[in-house]
């Protein structure tokens, strides 16, 4: 039975001289190295260039307004069931008058906490939620942390800033790969490339 | 006379000296650099420019590193061998000669620490030394593992010593002298060595990489066997003096190759360059820049051979230890001795035939 047509036949001939040599083996092999000290590099300058990761890659949370500016969470703790890592916390509180221009539902988050040490980047949140309000951002990571008080990430992190909204270029797999070959022939140029190809 | 005489020698010397380390410390950087790039990687990068700041930051760690020495070990021995190893390390810079003269108030300094008539022979002396720095740290560590690695590395240098010097008695008998100056003026212009003595040339480049336990020779420090090999209970800048003393020793040999076989500091068409710079600077200035030329030549040919130990180390995996010998003791002394018989049937036959020929 054939397993692969990759498979050598084991040969114990003796060596040519050629072979036994040693030094042309050493002079091609010298050849092969020089080559790639020559060639261009395939590393990536990681702090200063980042690598396009995919319009599916789940980073941080965000929590998405409406057009209007109107915070679109309604407190109902969906996302924080969904959780597996019950990373999620939050505090509702009742919109009062005057509130309209600031919260979409009559109910919302007055707290709204994500803990990063807990959370796992699943993306089980913005599945549960049905007033798609939070998302995971493909485009930014959770920086590192230097001190506990950076763990928890409230509203004043995770709301969204209307002066630099967060869209996403595909939801699905098959609108990823449309815009993966868009992307290759050169009609999408809004993204930003990949470092290798 | 006699005291202006000992402040030039004390600054050549010093000069001398000060190039060695440096040059050695940036090959700390090369090696590392050159690595990534044969891998398709960058190399150290961060820190300084192109990562040209990174051997201060090495230094800067192991200096600060723990200064431990074993319970158990040598104290004094211990230290000594770190001590040893970098010495003749050093030493051996003191008779390459850098270059030709420098002119300067009608005296001619030479470019080259100790202008000695056996000068080949010193180095040998001072290299057959660099054994003792390993043996004596591996000796004092009281490891079985570094004693192991130290044996190796000590054998493997006395095998190799042989081949070596073998193979220089050829050039030897080229050039009936011993002083490595003299050798030099010999390969004026093009005239070099290695179109004698390519057989030569290939064995004390091999022998060579084995007396600085360079890759594929580097079997006394061997993680798999050895754990570290004669290092193992070396560390801060005890352990930074071995590693750099591998570095000038690769130095060292490099320069010693590039003046055996490479002409040093002589390269095609010197003669003319100099009478065009003695005719445009006058003869003094004129032979000045010439002999910096011919210096910065040297160099260019010394950091080549730095960068083919390098270029090796990341080519060829490791010789077995009955290879390393086999090599060293069936091929390589056999082979020298049958170099020199060449040579010797060359200058007596070929030479003259050739001289009444040319004339």
């Amino acid at each position: 039975m054939q397993l692969t047509n990759r498979s050598k036949q084991v040969s114990n001939k003796e060596m040519t001289l050629m072979e036994r040599a040693y030094l042309p083996a050493i002079a091609t092999g010298l050849a092969i190295t020089i080559k790639h000290f020559f060639a261009k590099k395939v590393t990536i300058q990681y702090p200063e260039v980042k690598r396009y990761l995919g319009p599916v890659f789940r980073g941080r949370h965000i929590l998405k307004r409406d057009e209007d500016g109107r915070e679109r969470c309604t407190a109902c703790g969906l996302c924080a069931v969904a959780c597996p890592a019950e990373a999620i916390s939050m505090v509702a509180a009742e919109r009062v008058k005057g509130e309209e221009q600031l919260y979409r539902e009559e109910k919302y988050a007055a707290v709204y906490e994500v803990n990063m040490l807990r959370c796992i980047f699943c993306g089980l949140c913005e599945e549960a939620c049905p007033k798609q309000a939070v998302y995971l951002r493909h485009d930014e990571f959770v920086p590192v942390f230097s001190d506990r008080d950076q763990v928890i990430w409230g509203k004043d992190l995770l709301v969204e800033d209307m002066n630099s909204r967060y869209t996403r270029e595909a939801w699905t797999k098959e609108e990823a790969r449309a815009l993966d070959n868009k992307r290759a022939n050169g009609e999408v140029t809004n993204v930003v490339p990949r470092a290798i190809p | 006379m006699e005291l202006t005489e000992f402040v030039i020698k004390t600054i050549t010397i010093v000069v001398v000296f000060a190039l060695t380390l440096v040059i050695a410390m940036y090959s700390t950087w090369g090696e590392r650099k050159v690595a990534g790039f044969i891998q398709d990687r960058m190399g150290p990068n961060r820190a300084g420019p192109g990562g040209l700041l990174q051997p201060l930051a090495d230094a800067g760690k192991m200096f600060f590193k723990e200064d431990f020495i074993p319970a158990l070990a040598n104290k004094w021995l211990f230290i000594a061998g770190p001590s040893l190893a970098m010495l003749t390390a050093l030493l051996a810079s003191a008779v390459i000669p850098f270059g030709s003269t420098i002119k300067w108030d009608g005296a001619e300094v030479v470019l080259q620490g100790v202008e000695s008539n056996i000068g080949i022979l010193y180095v040998f002396g001072v290299v057959a030394l660099g054994v003792y720095g390993i043996m004596v740290g591996g000796w004092a560590s009281n490891n079985k593992f570094s004693l192991l690695g130290a044996i190796r590395a000590a054998s493997q240098n006395i095998s190799y010593e042989v081949a070596m010097g073998l193979s220089l008695i050829a050039i030897l008998m080229m050039s009936s002298s011993l002083s490595l100056g003299e050798i030099v003026a010999q390969q004026h212009g093009g005239n070099w060595n290695i179109f004698y003595q390519p057989l030569g040339f290939i064995i004390f480049i091999t022998c060579s990489f084995a007396e600085c336990n360079r890759v594929p020779f580097d079997l006394p420090e061997c993680e798999t066997e050895l754990v570290g090999g004669y290092h193992t209970e070396y560390g801060s800048m005890k352990l930074g003096f071995y590693l750099f003393a591998e570095y000038i020793n690769m130095f060292i040999s490099s320069a010693i190759i590039s003046v055996l076989y490479f002409g040093g500091y002589n390269y095609p068409g010197m003669d003319w360059v100099y009478t065009q710079l003695t005719g445009s600077f006058g003869p003094e200035t004129g032979h000045n820049i010439a002999t910096l030329i011919g210096t910065a030549v040297f160099f260019g040919k010394a950091l080549f051979f730095v960068f083919f130990y390098m270029w090796v180390r990341w080519t060829i995996p490791r010789f077995r230890y009955d290879q390393l010998m086999n090599l060293g003791w069936k091929k390589l002394i056999p082979l020298a001795i049958f170099n020199i018989i060449i040579t010797g049937a060359a200058v007596l036959f070929l030479k003259p035939l050739i001289t009444a020929w040319l004339n």
